[in-house]
C-alpha cells in the first residue's frame, strides 16, 4: 500500500498526523504530506485506512504500488 | 429586526429563534428532508445549507462564495446613529484573514499558522493545565459549580491572553467585550460597534508598546514579521490581534461548555473517558463533531444558481458546519455521541481555505479542559437541565450550566 496526500487539497486539520504519525509530516504551516515515498508498510495498512476516512478534505488517497 | 413568528423554516429561518438556539437538530433533520437549501430575509437575504455535500462544496467554491463578511447580520447602522471619532479611526480595520479573499488571504493566513501549529501549542499545554487546576481548586469544595460560566467561559479568554502577552487578569474584560460584539451585538449594532471601538483601542495600545518593548508573545510576532520582504502593516497587525481575541474565546468557551453539557447527562461515556483516557483524541473529535458550536457566513460575489437555488450578489450563506456534521448521508448514526468513533472527518473547523486557523489551540484546550475536569470531578450532573441558558446566532453553547458533582 502507498499513500498521497493532494497538496491542493489538504488544509491543514492535521487529522491524519494524529491518528498516523508514523505516516505524515507537516509543513510549519501545518499542510501535511506523506513520509517518503508514502509506502505504508503492513502493519501501518490500518491507520492509514484511518487517517483516509478522517480527513474532512477527502485529501488523502491510497495509490496502488 | 424581525420578531415576528416563523411560518416555515425552509422560507423564513431564524438563527435567533429561542427553541432553535435550545435545539436546532430537529429544524435540520427537517430541512435535509425538504429543502436542504432554507432561506430567509429576516437579515436580508441568506441561505442555510444543511446537507453535508452542499456545506462542503460552498466551502470550496471561494470564486463565488466570498469571505469578506463571515457575519449573517448585515452591519448597517441603524437611522440616527452618530459615528464616533474611534468609529473613524477603525473604519478599515478587518479581521485577516477570517474576512480576506484572494492574495491578501494567502500572505495573512501563512503569517498566523506557525505560531498556531501543532507543536507551537505544546508550550501552551501547561500553562492551560495549570489554569484548569485552579478554577477547579475553586469550587471543588462546595460541590458544584456554574460549568459554563465558572469553567468553560474561563479558559480560552486567559489562553489567548498569554499567547497574545497581555495582562491575563483582562480576561474578564475581554469576555465581555466579545459578548457585546459576537453575541449581543449581532442585534445590537451600537453596543457592537463600542465594543469593537473598546477592542481595537486597547490592542492598540498594546501594539503600540511592543514595538517599543518587543517581548516573546503573538504581538511581538506579528510586529516584527515581514512579507516579501516588507512590514506587515499596522492596520493588519491590528486586525490579526482582533481576530485572535474575538475569534478564539466564545467559540472554544462553547465547545466545551457543550462538551460538559453532554457528559453530566451521559454517565458511561464519562466512566468511559476515565478508564480508558487514550480515547480523549477521538472523545473530543466526537464532541467537536456533535455539538459543533460555529456557523460562519459567505457572500455572494455574482448572481449564481446553487442547487436550485437562485441566489443574488450580496446574499449571505450562512455554513451551518453543525448542520453538516450531523448529516446521515456523511456520519452513521449522526445524532449518537459514540466517544470511539474511529471515522470522523467532521467540518467543525469548517473546510476549505478558511479552515479555523485556530483549530490546534481550541483542540488542546478542550482536551485539557476535559482531562483536568474528569480527573477531580468524575461524576456530575445538571442540576437542572430546565435551567441551562444558551448562545445562539453564529457561536452556539451554554452559558449558564449548574452541575452538581458526586
Amino acid at each position: 500500500m502507498r499513500i498521497k496526500v493532494d497538496n491542493d487539497k489538504c488544509q491543514g486539520h492535521n487529522r491524519c498526523i494524529t491518528v498516523a504519525q508514523e505516516l505524515f509530516d507537516l509543513d510549519e504551516y501545518g499542510y501535511s504530506h506523506e513520509k517518503q515515498d508514502g509506502a505504508v508498510p503492513k502493519e501501518l495498512e490500518e491507520k492509514a485506512r484511518l487517517a483516509v476516512a478522517n480527513c474532512p478534505e477527502r485529501a488523502i488517497k491510497i495509490v496502488s504500488d | 429586526m424581525t420578531t415576528e413568528p416563523i411560518k416555515d423554516w425552509a422560507t423564513d429561518y431564524d438563527i435567533f429563534d429561542p427553541e432553535y438556539i435550545k435545539d436546532p437538530y430537529p429544524v435540520w433533520d427537517e430541512l435535509r428532508g425538504k429543502c436542504p437549501i432554507a432561506h430567509t430575509e429576516r437579515w436580508g437575504s441568506s441561505w442555510m445549507p444543511t446537507k453535508h455535500a452542499d456545506v462542503y462544496a460552498i466551502a470550496q467554491d471561494v470564486e463565488h462564495f466570498s469571505s469578506a463578511n463571515p457575519l449573517v447580520v448585515p452591519v448597517v447602522p441603524p437611522e440616527g446613529f452618530e459615528q464616533t471619532g474611534d468609529d473613524q479611526r477603525f473604519l478599515g480595520v478587518g479581521a485577516p484573514p477570517i474576512s480576506s479573499d484572494g492574495y491578501e488571504h494567502t500572505w495573512t493566513r501563512r503569517l498566523l499558522l506557525p505560531p498556531f501549529s501543532l507543536k507551537s501549542m505544546e508550550k501552551w499545554i501547561p500553562v492551560t493545565r495549570a489554569h484548569c487546576r485552579s478554577l477547579i481548586d475553586g469550587f471543588i469544595e462546595n460541590g458544584r459549580a456554574d460549568a459554563a460560566a465558572d469553567y468553560a467561559q474561563q479558559i480560552p479568554p486567559y489562553v489567548i491572553a498569554k499567547m497574545l502577552g497581555i495582562p491575563s487578569e483582562m480576561s474578564g474584560t475581554f469576555t465581555q467585550w466579545v459578548q457585546e460584539f459576537l453575541e449581543f451585538g449581532l442585534q445590537n449594532f451600537a453596543m457592537a460597534s463600542e465594543a469593537r471601538n473598546k477592542i481595537l483601542t486597547f490592542l492598540w495600545q498594546q501594539i503600540t508598546e511592543k514595538k517599543k518593548n518587543p517581548g516573546d508573545d503573538l504581538i511581538s510576532y506579528l510586529v516584527q514579521a515581514d512579507v516579501d520582504g516588507e512590514p506587515v502593516p499596522d492596520q493588519h497587525v491590528l486586525g490579526t490581534c482582533f481576530l485572535l481575541l474575538v475569534a478564539g474565546i466564545d467559540t472554544t468557551w462553547s465547545s466545551i461548555g457543550s462538551a460538559l453539557w453532554h457528559l453530566a447527562q451521559h454517565p458511561e461515556d464519562r466512566a468511559r473517558l476515565v478508564a480508558e483516557p487514550e480515547l480523549m483524541d477521538t472523545g473530543v473529535e466526537e464532541l467537536l463533531r456533535a455539538y459543533a458550536p460555529v456557523t460562519m457566513a459567505r457572500v455572494l460575489t455574482e448572481d449564481y444558481e446553487y442547487n436550485g437555488c437562485k441566489m443574488a450578489a450580496g446574499d449571505k450563506v450562512l455554513m451551518s458546519f453543525p448542520a453538516a456534521n450531523r448529516d446521515p448521508e456523511r456520519f452513521k448514526d449522526p445524532d449518537k455521541v459514540i466517544i470511539d468513533r474511529a471515522e470522523n472527518p467532521h467540518i467543525a473547523f469548517g473546510a476549505g481555505i478558511h479552515r479555523c486557523a485556530g483549530s490546534n489551540l481550541a483542540r488542546m484546550e478542550m482536551r485539557v479542559a476535559l482531562q483536568e475536569w474528569l480527573a477531580r470531578i468524575p461524576d456530575f450532573r445538571l442540576e437542572d437541565p430546565e435551567n441551562v441558558t444558551w448562545a445562539g446566532g453564529q457561536v452556539r453553547g451554554p452559558r449558564s450550566m449548574p452541575v452538581v458533582f458526586g
